[in-house]
């Protein structure tokens, strides 16, 4: 416990801000480089848990619990979207059969 | 403790690359959920234990199983081939990289190397947090039970057969 929390003194805050970065990056990455609607849901996903990150490291080293709260409500939410979104590739591939993105290529213009 | 950093922070990146260049979905999910419980032990190493333990619990242990029931349900356990053009592959790699040098070279300035914050690490644990969450974010905790169930009807309207 007391080690634990002295680690965080050892690691500047920056070091988070870039893994956050490249968490972020990686999953814009995905969603513009997939074609299956799940792996997308996925890199948003990832695109998600990179603001979390960033969230709880300024939190952590600011002292202000007002930011773990935050990413609880993001945790709310993306549960909440995760759901949804999963219904509507079941309904996607109720309706087309396929989970292709391309197929909803009408949804661009 | 800086070793476990950078080890975590290896395994991250490397399941997150994983995750968009393998091929098969359940693959994906797998590399997925290690790279959520990396992020749970960079929460403990950021002293937020409850964060830690409601991201296991809810990301890989919920969300995570909801998405292999999908691919179960739906059948997409085979590899199945859906790639996009080869110049729309390379440019959205191309895209992702000169995003994260922007973004690189945007934040490298912005910070000191070693912030001076007082320092206090008891305020991630679940008394900390719940005393927050309690008090100040009171309204909307109980909100989020709306969102709740907008988002599990409609999950069902969207679900159902013929509405």
């Amino acid at each position: 416990m007391k080690d634990i929390s002295s680690a965080i003194q050892l690691i500047p805050l920056e070091n988070y801000v870039f893994l956050s970065v490249a968490l972020f990056s990686i999953g814009m990455m995905g969603v513009l480089f997939r074609r299956n609607t799940i792996a997308i849901l996925m890199c948003l996903e990832l695109m998600f848990n990179s603001v979390n990150l960033l969230l709880t490291a300024f939190s952590a080293y600011h002292s202000d619990p007002a930011g773990q709260v935050f990413v609880f409500f993001i945790m709310i939410v993306a549960a909440a979207e995760v759901a949804v979104g999963l219904s509507i590739i079941v309904m996607m591939k109720r309706n087309v059969d396929s989970v292709d993105i391309n197929l909803l290529n009408r949804l661009k213009w | 403790m800086v070793f476990l950093f950078y080890l975590l922070s290896a395994i991250m990146i490397i399941c997150a690359l994983l995750v968009v260049f393998s091929k098969s979905p359940i693959n994906n999910v797998i590399y997925l959920i290690v790279c959520f419980l990396a992020m749970a032990g960079h929460y403990i190493l950021l002293n937020a234990q409850f964060l830690a333990v409601v991201h296991v619990i809810v990301y890989t242990g919920a969300i995570m199983v909801l998405f292999l029931f999908v691919i179960m349900l739906l059948n997409l356990n085979k590899a199945i081939i859906l790639r996009k053009s080869t110049v729309t592959r390379v440019s959205a790699v191309i895209t992702g990289g000169i995003f994260f040098l922007v973004l690189l070279a945007a934040t490298r300035q912005t910070f000191e190397i070693h912030a001076k914050y007082p320092f206090a690490s008891d305020f991630g644990l679940v008394s900390g947090i719940g005393k927050v969450l309690f008090n100040e974010f009171l309204l909307p905790f109980e909100m989020s039970s709306i969102l709740f169930i907008s988002a599990m009807v409609g999950a069902l309207m969207f679900g159902k057969k013929d509405v």
